[in-house]
């Protein structure tokens, strides 16, 4: 209906003017003409000038960014190798610490049981040396318990009978009723 | 009504001279493709004075037009076809401007004119006929024969190739002109509903006219969209074939 | 009977390719989009192909359109 009601109109009122520009052959000479001047115009600007440049710095970037990156990747294997080396450090060191702990700990053992023995030793002794005196003692507790006897032998028999005895009947008497 | 046909008109802006008689003068028409190769060269020289590879704003946009065009040209005629990528690139910009500079109220559509688009046409097709035969010689031939095709129709398909080859051109130019054409004649239709029903129904006129109105922006929406799309296809269909120039025999 | 009438009706017949037209990018938009629901992700890798199948149908459209607008305007 848009088409049948503008053509109604412009066949009454444009229609006589003749031709429709885009096919009106005589502008097509000046058209061209300066087409071709523009185009061409805007071909080398571009293509000489233009382009290059733009190109220019976006492979100036492109190149940029891979050369960071490259970078980091390199600076990453660098941290990694670190970190790597450090554990290994870590390793050795934890390796290390536990032969010397066990080390010590054999050393110590071997120190406290020497102590121990010689402690023991000395105790030995002096359970020994106690022993001996005990005897010793002992020993001299019953000489003294047979000159007692004897003393008081003689006492009883001067009381009962009132003559001392003899000092040789007494001993023999004391050794016959001690042994 | 205003004549939907009188945008196209050239008129003259100054006469520089005759020569041989025929009279040299300086168009609208030239005016607008001048106005267009200023706009695109001074637009990316001016992203380019600044040389930090950290883009602005405005370089970025130049850029991604620049990448749009470098990944059309990639995906149409592969890598060996960046050889051309100055060709596609100035012929999108200039097309893309002088489409954009039409939808301006008042503005003049070079890009309407079927010499124009024809010459554009014929760009990339002597283009295309030109390298291929620099560089394939007569082996360019062999792009009108398909391989693995019996014998006994080998005539006729190479008969339709050829015919398909010689009309590109044809329908190459005749695309973008028929749709710059058509789309700027139907709005300007209906803009001049809007003033037919104002004029001729009065109060009432001006409320039916709302219905122009909406459809008048509906289809500035759509030719915007035309002509952007218009470019691309042109500056596509020329990958295309430029393909067929890089690469004869399928 | 007045031979411009022939004009106007050859325009209208024009129009009538515009309808083939139609039905050839209801016919892309509709296996596009089937297509892509049925596998998304491929979707937007052939948008630039849907585009560019879009335009050269609709060239069809423009060229009988043209055919009328030159009887309407030209001839």
């Amino acid at each position: 209906m848009a088409a049948a009601t503008t053509g109604a109109h412009s066949g009454a009122h444009g229609g006589p003017k003749g031709v429709f520009p885009p096919f009106n052959r005589e502008t097509f000479g000046s058209q061209l003409l300066w087409f071709a001047i523009a185009f061409a115009a805007l071909y080398l600007l571009l293509a000489r000038v233009a382009l290059p440049r733009l190109a220019a710095i976006i492979e100036a970037r492109r190149a940029r960014v891979d050369e960071d990156i490259e970078e980091a990747g390199k600076l990453k294997a660098k941290s990694e190798a670190a970190i790597e080396a450090y554990e290994k450090a870590l390793a050795e060191a934890r390796a290390k610490a536990q032969v010397i702990a066990a080390e010590a700990r054999r050393e110590l053992m071997g120190k406290a049981e020497e102590r121990k023995k010689k402690l023991e030793a000395a105790l030995a002794a002096k359970l020994a040396e106690a022993e001996r005196q005990i005897e010793a003692t002992k020993a001299a507790a019953m000489t003294h318990v047979r000159a007692i006897a004897a003393e008081a032998a003689g006492a009883i028999v001067e009381e009962l009978v009132g003559k001392a005895p003899g000092k040789a009947a007494i001993d023999r008497a004391v050794d016959a009723a001690l042994h | 009504m205003a004549d939907p046909i009188h945008q196209f008109e050239i008129k003259k802006i100054a006469t520089l001279g005759h020569v041989g008689g025929v009279e040299i003068a300086f168009t609208n028409s030239a005016a607008f493709m001048f106005a267009a190769v200023m706009l695109i060269a001074g637009g990316i020289l001016l992203a380019t004075v600044s040389r930090n590879p950290v883009p602005g704003r405005y370089r970025s946009a130049v850029e991604i037009i620049y990448e749009f065009v470098a990944d059309m040209v990639r995906q149409g005629a592969g890598e060996a076809g960046m050889r051309f990528f100055p060709l596609v690139f100035t012929l999108f910009s200039f097309i893309l401007v002088l489409n954009l500079f039409g939808m301006i109220p008042g503005f003049f559509t070079v890009t309407s004119h079927i010499i124009i688009a024809v010459a554009l046409a014929l760009i990339v097709f002597t283009t295309v006929i030109g390298y291929g035969f620099k560089q394939h010689g007569l082996h360019f031939l062999k792009l009108f024969v398909p391989s693995g095709i019996p014998i006994y129709i080998l005539p006729l398909v190479v008969l339709i190739e050829v015919i398909s080859f010689l009309s590109r051109p044809l329908s190459h130019s005749v695309r973008l002109f028929a749709n710059m054409l058509a789309g700027h004649i139907t709005l300007k239709v209906f803009a001049g509903f809007i003033g037919m029903l104002a004029t001729g129904l009065g109060v009432f006129g001006f409320v039916v006219g709302l219905l122009p109105l909406g459809m008048t922006v509906a289809l500035t929406a759509l030719e915007l969209l035309v002509a952007v799309l218009q470019a691309y296809v042109f500056a596509m269909l020329t990958c295309i074939y430029l393909n067929d120039a890089l690469h004869p025999g399928h | 009977m007045d031979p411009v009438i022939g004009k106007y009706i050859g325009a209208g017949l024009a129009c009538i390719g515009m309808g083939g037209a139609g039905v050839g990018v209801g016919n892309i938009f509709a296996h596009y989009l089937a297509a892509a629901l049925r596998n998304p992700s491929a979707a937007d890798g052939q948008f630039a192909r849907l585009i560019f199948g879009f335009a050269v149908t609709e060239a069809l459209a423009i060229f009988s359109l043209l055919i009328a607008l030159l009887l309407l305007f030209a001839v």
